[in-house]
């Protein structure tokens, strides 16, 4: 079996690349990883890619571009299957790609399929309160696997690194300006999250969020009121209306936990709740429960993470 | 501007989820539905709001059957000029998106807004899919929309951020949080929606990719153990050795 994955050249060396190229070694067959721009792409190979096809005449590229490489590259290697990282590039490229090669897409798998008797995958539906298996009734398949499904795997070496021309066009869409703010993980990628709501009171009390995140290693996320009273910026709203998350680790400061929440987070492996309310309803959804006040518990809990952390 | 809204109904943000026939269809009992809330609150309000600024004409779309004709009344309460149904079950995103993108070539539509995804399927597929099958370009994940003239500006989220593009109608859209604020209908809206014309389109011949076989619910959580807020260097023990976390 071939299958092909692409990898977005901006945030190739990211865990969510690592992630899908493991993923695509795990289906058995024979991995092709795709990417354009000018990034060094061999370690890859490390992962399980035979071998990584770039484009470098195109540095960012919109959507239409990138499924004009992959549909190329696809049909240069007959690809089978076809692998992304379910992130924002995903979002745009798959569902094009899709409809391009007559090619069953499943978005936000999170677990390798089950060729028993067909080919379905699981994935999360009704905004992770339940999980669904789809079958893909196409002779290739795509798949967009969702970020921390599955564990990274050095199973190899570096690989070969080939241009490729994916005759991708010219854009359609211009981009003016991008901001993305410096040094943070992205959300969706991040393996241990803290995150707060109103109970902190105000803006000026995050400093004790970040401190336990930074002791941490983890991100930083909020509750929908508080990114819009915008004591927060918006992209770290997690939640049904904001980014939907799956952590290993998710700590909730003073967040009640209404459902339009939970259906951001229920997918954490590990949920630990910090509320002075008995009977918010997010405890009925924690592994571990701190039934106190905020400001006293934050501290005591970053000062034993640092010890935690110095011994370990 | 010709401005096609793709609605999709969803179960009420609080339904319970539980499945039926041997857990392969959802369990539609008790079951209130709704506009999906991204479709409603970004896609249809932003719309509005061109037409408001701009003029033109809304258009609301759905794939579904007979029922889901209420549904559609309440997004025309909100404020659509007309509506339409393509009477089919919407097996899968791309069977959905082959529908709405023929009618929306038939009729020469400038702009296709959808909400980011629906909150039952999650799957953000529809509109890349319309986008394809009408060889326009799409903006997804859209979180502000200008008008100016036959280009747009936008802002849309991209990997770790956002960034501001421009693209020329016509165009595909998928709205996200930020777009615009949600409306209440009110009640000369209500009334006015059960008279605004409901066209009911006789479905176009293609097979769907892909099938929703089983579903599954997830494991019921333990209940919570509760650690004594003095006690934080037995929260992170735990986090270290039972949860296996850190």
């Amino acid at each position: 079996m071939k299958t092909l994955v692409y990898i977005n050249g901006n945030h190739a060396m990211s865990k969510a690349s690592f992630e899908a190229v493991t993923y695509a070694k795990k289906l058995g067959g024979d991995v092709t990883v795709v990417s354009s721009g000018s990034a060094d792409l061999s370690k890859l190979g490390e992962y399980g890619a035979s071998k990584v096809m770039v484009d470098k005449s195109l540095e960012n590229g919109d959507a239409q571009q990138i499924t004009r490489l992959v549909a190329a590259a696809s049909e240069a290697i007959g690809a089978e299957v076809i692998v992304f990282s379910h992130d924002l590039v995903a979002k745009a490229v798959a569902p094009r790609l899709s409809v391009r090669l007559k090619a069953g897409l499943i978005s936000g798998a999170i677990a390798l399929p089950d060729t028993s008797n067909g080919f379905s995958v699981k994935v999360n539906v009704f905004s992770g309160k339940a999980f669904g298996s789809v079958s893909v009734k196409t002779a290739v398949k795509i798949i967009s696997l969702l970020p921390n499904s599955i564990q990274p795997e050095v199973t190899g070496a570096p690989c070969a690194v080939e241009e490729f021309n994916g005759n991708v066009g010219s854009p359609a869409i211009k981009v003016i300006e991008t901001k993305i703010p410096e040094g943070n993980i992205p959300l969706p990628e991040a393996e241990l999250v803290v995150s707060a709501g109103r109970g902190m009171k105000g803006p000026e009390n995050w400093g004790m969020i970040e401190d336990l995140a930074n002791a941490l290693g983890a991100a930083t996320a909020c509750s929908r009121p508080v990114a819009d009273i915008g004591w927060r910026p918006h992209h770290e709203h997690v939640g049904q209306t904001g980014v939907a998350i799956r952590p290993n680790l998710y700590i909730a400061v003073g967040i009640s936990g209404a459902i339009q929440h939970l259906a951001g987070v229920n997918g954490s492996k590990v949920i630990v709740v910090v509320n002075t309310d008995t009977e918010a309803p997010f405890f009925k959804a924690a592994d571990y429960g701190i039934v106190g006040d905020a400001f006293e518990v934050i501290p005591k809990l970053t000062e034993a993470v640092k010890k935690f952390k110095a011994a370990h | 501007m010709k401005i096609l809204v793709c609605i999709s109904k969803s179960p009420d943000t609080t339904s319970k989820i539980a499945f039926t026939e041997g857990n392969t269809k959802f369990d539609e009992n008790g079951v209130q539905y709704i506009v999906n809330p991204y479709d409603e609150w970004y896609a249809l309000v932003r719309a509005l709001e061109i037409k408001e600024t701009s003029g033109g004409n809304v258009t609301i779309i759905t794939v579904g059957a007979a029922a889901d004709e209420a549904v559609i009344r309440k997004a025309l309460a909100i404020g659509a000029d007309d509506a339409v149904r393509i009477d089919a079950d919407p097996t899968d995103a791309y069977f959905t998106a082959a529908q709405i993108a023929a009618y929306a070539k038939a009729n020469n539509f400038d702009l296709v807004l959808t909400g980011k995804e629906t909150i039952n399927y999650n799957g953000s597929q529809v509109a890349g899919m319309i986008a394809e099958e009408l060889d326009v370009p799409f903006i997804s994940l859209a979180t502000k929309l200008d008008v100016n003239g036959a280009t747009l500006r936008l802002e849309q989220e991209i990997v770790g951020g956002l960034q501001v593009v421009e693209a020329n109608l016509p165009l595909v859209v998928s709205c996200a949080k930020g777009m615009a604020e949600q409306r209440i209908p009110n009640m000369r809206g209500i009334m006015a929606a059960r008279t605004k014309p409901l066209q009911v389109v006789a479905p176009i011949a293609v097979d769907a990719f892909t099938a929703y076989e089983s579903y599954t619910l997830p494991e019921a959580k333990k209940a919570v153990k509760l650690i004594d807020p003095n006690n934080m260097d037995e929260l992170v023990n735990l986090l270290h050795t039972e949860a296996k976390v850190i």
